[in-house]
């Protein structure tokens, strides 16, 4: 059962990112996006980690992807065009993403004596583990990263400010 | 019977009430408005216009449905669709009331419990934005695309608030399913008063019902179909079954958020007073005895014989339901539902009372009410509570 769902929403993920690139129009792209969100959720959701699920889809769905489709609405941005592939990509495209499959494959069946394989609901953590990891494991990193977006917030602001 | 089985029928009867309420809560908003300005409201179709409802399916389900010519077919489809699912789906993880026995099936009286129940409805509804956006950019339309626009800016903004109102609870119970927060809700301070955390929680309580009110697009914060400004807002060029679509998820959401209010504030399906009291004991057989005389007394002063007839009979149901709460079988398994379901009545008038009391608001004042007022007082009250949490220990 596990397995069904895994191999569905695994494929929905991969299917969604596909289409994200297929897609012309800027809206088809973002909700392509939002369904790699939702169906990572769910393989969050299968691993046993809820709250990462959870918080997966409020973020990243409800929140980031909503201020993404909101500014494509915003500038009503037509479809994308097509131009004549540049040399770059002709000539060194297949190359690398032959390059970068091989990697993942490597990387996939390295023989590793430590490593055990991930299990259906082996993560555990809740909310009280990860804020305790959060906020007593991983304390500074997590308030340096808040400082760095806050860092760029502030850069966005004084470059969408009009000279005066 | 099996998991599975007792699962099914939960989510029947589940969404048999709900899809009753939504019908009957358009009836109820249409007769109260119509009240508070003085008019008689639905009155021809059925009894008082109890027939209303089905009349208005039957013309909404007849109507042509039409499709712009230059909006983007699948979008313009796809938005209902994902409005109403989501906007249905929150109720699953909404405890109506405690373990119940029926046969040798013990259940809780909840389509499930999720130890994160709380954020998935967060989540749910952090999603019931597209179908609002998708809806006003599909339609191809000037006004849909304003309509659209607004209503994803105000939502971004209240969720926050809504969120940060619901954090004062979570520091209180400690935990996510919205089962433990109703149990950490049992029970009564000085033996009077119950310990519901509206009382702990007053400013987190109105932060979170003034959010829930922009959230659910609903008046004062109407903005995303003000018809003044914008037509008919996101759903100006839906029409028939898409139309109605659009309005099912607006109720839905308006139950949710009750529902929720309820669970979290008002101490779920425990009674305001200790239960042992003859008081709390008896006050659903007492509240369906009164609605019985009522329609009995009036009934003597219909004018037409149907009438007396319709009410004799409604009476006579109430009567009925009053009477089945005395027996104690009956009575331990409805009263909590009767307590719940007066509590989430109670937010649902509160909407349709201030739909016919106040006015819109304008769009920068929404903006700045949310952003610069209920935003940092929701932080300052999680700031205070989780203080005042962290000294008592």
């Amino acid at each position: 059962m596990q397995l069904i769902l895994f191999l569905i929403f695994a494929l929905l993920a991969v299917g969604s990112a596909v289409n994200l690139l297929w897609q012309r129009h800027p809206i088809s792209s973002a909700l392509s996006l939002i369904g790699v969100m939702g169906s990572l959720a769910v393989l969050y959701l299968l691993l046993g980690a809820e709250f990462i699920a959870a918080i997966q889809v409020i973020v990243y769905a409800g929140a980031i992807m909503v201020l993404f489709v909101f500014v494509i609405m915003l500038l009503n941005a037509g479809e994308e065009e097509r131009t004549r592939r540049s040399l770059f990509a002709r000539f060194l495209g297949l190359p690398l993403f032959v390059l970068l499959l091989a990697q993942i494959v490597y990387v996939v069946y390295k023989p590793s004596a430590g490593d055990l394989p991930v299990q259906f609901g082996g993560f555990i953590g809740g909310a009280r583990e990860i804020g305790r990891a959060l906020f007593r494991d991983y304390l500074l990193p997590f308030e340096v990263t808040s400082v760095l977006i806050l860092v760029a917030i502030v850069g966005a602001v004084v470059l969408a400010r009009s000279e005066r | 019977m099996s998991l599975l089985g007792i699962t099914v029928a939960k989510t029947v009867v589940v969404v048999a009430v709900l899809m009753f309420s939504l019908v009957y809560i358009q009836w109820v908003e249409r007769k109260l408005i119509a009240h508070i300005q003085r008019r008689w409201g639905p009155h021809r179709v059925g009894p008082h216009g109890l027939l209303q409802p089905l009349a208005d399916a039957i013309k909404l389900l007849t109507k042509e449905d039409l499709t712009p010519p230059h909006a983007n077919r699948f979008f313009f489809l796809l938005a209902p669709f994902l409005a109403v699912t989501l906007a249905l789906l929150s109720v699953a993880v909404i405890p109506f009331g405690g373990d119940i026995q029926v046969g040798e099936v013990q259940t809780a009286l909840q389509i499930t419990d999720l130890n994160i129940g709380l954020l998935f409805i967060l989540a749910v509804t952090s999603l019931g934005v597209y179908g609002i956006a998708l809806a006003g950019w599909a339609s191809n339309n000037k006004y849909a695309l304003l309509g659209g626009l607004r209503s994803s800016a105000q939502m971004i903004s209240y969720e926050l608030s809504l969120s940060l109102g619901v954090v004062g609870v979570l520091l209180l119970a400690g935990s996510l399913s919205l089962r433990e927060i109703v149990d950490a809700q049992a029970g009564h301070h000085f033996g009077v008063l119950a310990r519901w955390n509206l009382w702990l929680q007053p400013v987190g309580f109105l932060v979170y019902l003034t959010a829930a009110f922009a959230e659910t697009n609903r008046v004062p914060f109407d903005l995303p179909e003000a018809e003044t400004e914008l037509v008919a807002g996101f759903h100006t060029e839906y029409s028939s079954m898409k139309f109605a679509m659009f309005f099912m998820a607006e109720y839905a959401n308006m139950i949710t958020v009750s529902c929720l209010a309820t669970v979290l504030f008002l101490g779920g399906w425990h009674p305001p007073l200790p239960q042992d009291w003859a008081l709390v004991k008896y006050a659903p057989a007492l509240v369906f005895a009164l609605a019985a005389g009522m329609l009995f007394y009036h009934s003597g002063g219909a004018r037409a014989g149907r009438q007396r007839l319709s009410m004799q009979v409604f009476g006579a149901l109430a009567a009925l339901a009053g009477a089945a709460f005395l027996l104690p079988r009956v009575g331990a398994v409805f009263s909590p539902l009767f307590w719940f379901g007066v509590k989430c009545g109670f937010f649902l008038f509160l909407y349709i009372w201030l739909r016919g009391t106040l006015p819109r608001f304008r769009y920068d004042q929404l903006m700045h009410f949310g952003w610069k007022v209920l935003f940092p007082v929701g932080v300052a009250n999680v700031l205070v509570t989780g203080y005042l949490l962290a000294r008592s220990g």
